[in-house]
């Protein structure tokens, strides 16, 4: 198997990432495996984003994930990390392709209000019962991996970065594929003109769905992963404004690269720390003024800053179409 | 029989809200094609407006009550004027013909950036107006107790849409608007300047926006983050109407208000379940919503 | 022998406005058929429906004898009925290769794959094939909002003509091209159209264009064919002078620039 320039990098940073686990404090630990927990999720917005959905509704499989987590210890007995997370993409999938059959008739607005409002009904259903805790949702502990039980504290954190990091790489170096395949590319034919898609004899709504329900499945690993971190789930998860962090994340990075994601939210987190600190109620204004900002100048996002500027169109000889008119009888 | 008027009255009391909270975003989607995701810090702001006009004008423990309504509607118009043109002014008209969907975008980005610069200005605390509210005191109808306030709310709510209605129907800057909402270019070339309709409907919307938070300031603590829960709830009933519809709107409110009352009274646990479920299911049967028009796609 | 194409009594209606009525249409393999008619007579309506984009009042369609009508545009493609369109319809943000590469791929099969690589070696050679065929091979890396309309129209007709179809059906090939590009355009894919044994029908206002390529004309007038033959007698028609023809061999401008996305009245 031969690996490209972006998988490379892939594996690259997926190695120094680990070995800067060995020496790097615990907040930022802590803090780069929360962002490539999110990043995840918002992997997930990037795949509809390609395929020119905006889903302001990705907070509900990043929400199932972490619930099912949060949820599995309690009322399924189960503690293995592996299988809670399983359990929580399963769940995900399950319920995108439900959802999915109806989401996928939808396109523009109308996709990204329908989306919101399937979030909406599990954070009202969550809030409003008791016995899925309510607002105050559920503590994740005690948890195991291959059979070694994750007390918390510094542990905890390490196992949690680790299980992270190789998490994003795999579904990184799948989506880096998924990208360049049949599939992936025919999403971003949809996106540019969905009639012709359906004029070369394809269903672009199959394809939507397929797409769909595969961004649920990757934001629900991110959501299971972010309450093995965070040790915590509540309904908020599913709020609508959780969606729209995701959304921003994702055009911060923008859809040029698997990696943009990964970048995106840890300069995201990076810029939050900080910002929540020294100026607590800006940092809505901060992030309102600075998606303004990527829409006007930065429409491909961050990672357009990486990439080589190329000129939209070669040189182009004169007429290329211009010969004989001779040729063809009346 | 009792909580089937209980369920009618609140209903209809809640109707009236969402109409309110809905209308100036169904007007600005109508004639701009903009979902307005910043519609919600409008009604906030007027809320905050409100509130604290109010708080100052009873502050040394005087003061009318009608003179406090009529507080509140000047406040309301003067902070929808001001929020209003500084918005377009300062920002939309510079984004006009981007995709429906980048507009909603950038109306969250200023959402993010409204509900800051509420938070600067009126801090995190609670302010409250409950003066108006308690001034009307309450009627019995049918043994049930209920607030004048939110019976007056109804009329409101009646007199806002039918002056809409009547204004889009009956006068000739209606007609002018209704040709930008049937077909912009062809209006744009008969000689109407879209820019100022826009500019005016903006100025509209706003206003019903700050409107709607001012008239609910009185019966509700005004904090930080009451502009994001309306949001979703706008969204809901101007999609079950079918956007840009006014018609839409009112009926849109009216099924949402009505079953989340039946929620309430008869399975609380689905109160919120109830408006997004209703929505999700009035899309699932009509994507274009109850009075929205279908687009096909010429090729 | 039974014909490619057929349509019975084929009616649609908009309201009070008829788009299309009664209309009988029989084409054999091996035809090459010109619609003529001004804008507003029905021929994209026909094309339309024909290709399952807008579902007749009434009537029959049939292809090869079997009833093709109901079923979604995409299996009508499969079914080897294609088409191209009045306005290119290709996929603007992306390269001109992968355009045709992407209609490649979908030819092969209906069920793409996930994690096989759309770009592979043998789809781009056929692709670069397919460009020089159609004399557009200098675009191959240009994204379509650079490639100029008559090319982009090229683009459009090639990607129709990619799933070997029995029968292609162009909508105005010509139209939004500059007239000195027009015959040239007309050349590329006729010869493309000879090379590949295809049935054709086209939309053309340009009378020397029809009478050039066409071997039978169908003329269209208020959404019922008037008139069906060959070119010489269906132009010396008194109503198709009268009603087709008759005011000028120009072709309205107004319809070149038609935009996309903007709504059916």
């Amino acid at each position: 198997m031969r690996l490209d320039k972006t998988e490379l990098a892939l594996v690259g940073l997926a190695v120094l990432l680990l070995l800067g686990g060995m020496v790097a404090p615990g907040w930022l630990i802590f803090l780069v495996t929360i962002a490539l927990a999110k990043a995840l999720v918002v992997q997930g917005v990037v795949m509809q984003m390609k395929a020119g959905l905006v889903s302001f509704g990705q907070g509900l499989f990043y929400c199932v994930g972490g619930y099912a987590v949060g949820m599995g210890g309690p009322f399924l007995g189960i503690s293995a990390g592996l299988v809670l997370l399983a359990i929580g993409v399963v769940a995900a999938v399950g319920l995108a392709m439900v959802l999915g059959l109806l989401l996928t008739r939808y396109r523009e607005i109308f996709f990204a209000m329908l989306s919101l409002a399937f979030s909406m009904i599990l954070y009202g259903v969550l809030v409003k019962s008791q016995e899925l805790g309510s607002t105050d949702g559920f503590n994740v502990n005690n948890w195991t991996l291959l059979g070694q039980t994750i007390a918390g504290g510094e542990t905890a954190t390490h196992v949690v970065f680790l299980l992270t990091v190789v998490a994003a790489a795999v579904v990184a170096f799948l989506l880096h594929r998924y990208y360049r395949s049949s599939v992936g590319m025919t999403c971003e034919a949809i996106r540019e003109n969905e009639v012709r898609v359906e004029y070369l004899g394809l269903s672009p709504r199959w394809i939507q769905y397929a797409n769909y329900v595969a961004a649920a499945g990757v934001s629900a690993l991110g959501g299971g992963l972010t309450a093995l971190a965070a040790g915590h789930v509540d309904p908020d998860m599913a709020y609508w404004t959780t969606s729209g962090e995701f959304i921003f994340i994702a055009l911060l990075g923008g859809t040029g690269s698997v990696l943009a994601p990964f970048l995106a939210a840890i300069v995201f987190s990076l810029v939050r720390t900080y910002a929540i600190e020294f100026v607590p109620h800006a940092w809505q204004m901060i992030l309102g003024f600075t998606l303004l900002g990527i829409v006007v100048f930065l429409p491909k996002g961050l990672w357009s800053l990486f990439t080589r500027h190329r000129p939209e169109a070669p040189v182009v000889p004169a007429a290329p179409q211009k010969t004989s008119t001779g040729g063809a009888g009346a | 029989m009792l909580s089937f008027i209980a369920v009618l009255i609140d209903g209809t009391i809640y109707a009236s809200w969402l109409f309110l909270v809905a209308a100036g975003l169904t007007v600005i989607y109508g004639v701009m094609r903009i979902l307005n995701m910043a519609h919600g810090s409008f009604y906030a702001i007027g809320a905050y407006a409100a509130a604290s006009a109010i708080g100052w004008y009873f502050s040394d423990g005087t003061g009318s009550a009608g003179m406090s309504f009529l507080l509140l509607i000047g406040c309301a118009i003067a902070a929808g004027l001001v929020v209003g043109t500084l918005v377009e002014r300062g920002l939309l008209r510079f984004m006009y013909g981007r995709d429906e969907i980048l507009m909603v975008i950038i109306t969250y980005a200023l959402l993010l950036i409204l509900e800051d610069a509420m938070k600067l200005i009126w801090g995190v605390n609670p302010y409250f107006a409950y003066q108006p509210y308690t001034a009307l005191g309450r009627s019995t109808i049918a043994g049930l107790k209920v607030s004048n306030y939110d019976l007056a709310l109804i009329g409101v709510a009646v007199v806002v849409g039918l002056a809409l209605w009547g204004w889009l129907e009956r006068t000739n800057l209606g007609k002018i608007l209704r040709a930008v909402i049937h077909d912009r270019e062809v209006a744009s070339a008969m000689g109407v300047n879209v820019r100022r309709m826009f500019f005016l409907t903006f100025i509209i919307g706003t206003t019903l926006g700050t409107l709607a938070g001012a008239l609910t300031a009185p019966s509700i603590s005004v904090v930080p983050g009451i502009g994001v829960e309306v949001i979703v709830l706008a969204f809901a009933v101007v999609v079950v109407g079918g956007l840009g519809s006014i018609e839409g709107a009112a009926v849109g409110a009216l099924l949402l208000g009505l079953s989340r009352a039946m929620a309430v009274h008869f399975a609380p646990q689905f109160e919120l379940f109830v408006i997004y479920g209703v929505m999700s299911l009035v899309l699932a049967i009509r994507p274009q919503g109850l009075f929205g028009r279908t687009l096909a796609r010429k090729i | 022998m039974t014909p490619i194409l057929e349509t019975r009594g084929l009616n649609k209606t908009f309201g009070a406005v008829t788009a299309a009525k009664d209309l009988n249409v029989r084409i054999n393999k091996g035809e090459i058929v010109g619609v003529i008619g001004a804008n507003g007579a029905g021929k994209t309506t026909f094309i339309n429906m024909v290709t399952g984009y807008l579902p007749p009042t009434s009537g029959e369609i049939l292809m090869d004898g079997k009833a093709i009508l109901g079923l979604a545009p995409r299996a009508i493609t499969r079914a080897g009925l294609a088409r191209s369109f009045q306005v290119a319809q290709l996929f603007p943000e992306l390269t001109v290769l992968d355009n045709l590469v992407i209609a490649l791929a979908a030819a092969e099969s209906p069920h793409p794959s996930f994690l096989k690589p759309l770009r592979t070696k043998a789809r781009v050679a056929k692709a670069e094939e397919i460009l020089a065929e159609f004399k557009v091979a200098a675009y191959r890396d240009a994204r379509v909002t650079a490639v100029p309309q008559g090319s982009r129209k090229l683009i459009d007709i090639a990607m129709a003509m990619i799933g070997n179809p029995k029968m292609l059906l162009l909508d105005e090939p010509t139209s939004g091209v500059s007239v000195d590009e027009k015959g040239d355009l007309m050349d590329t894919v006729m010869a493309a159209v000879r090379h590949h044994g295809l049935t054709v029908l086209f939309v053309e206002h340009d009378m020397d264009v029809v009478r050039r390529y066409v071997s039978r004309i169908l003329a269209f007038y208020s959404g019922e064919i008037i008139a069906d033959g060959p070119p010489d007698a269906v132009l010396a028609d008194e109503r198709v002078r009268e009603l087709v023809t008759g005011h000028s061999d120009h072709k309205p401008a107004a319809n070149a620039g038609a935009r996309e996305g903007s709504s059916v009245a």
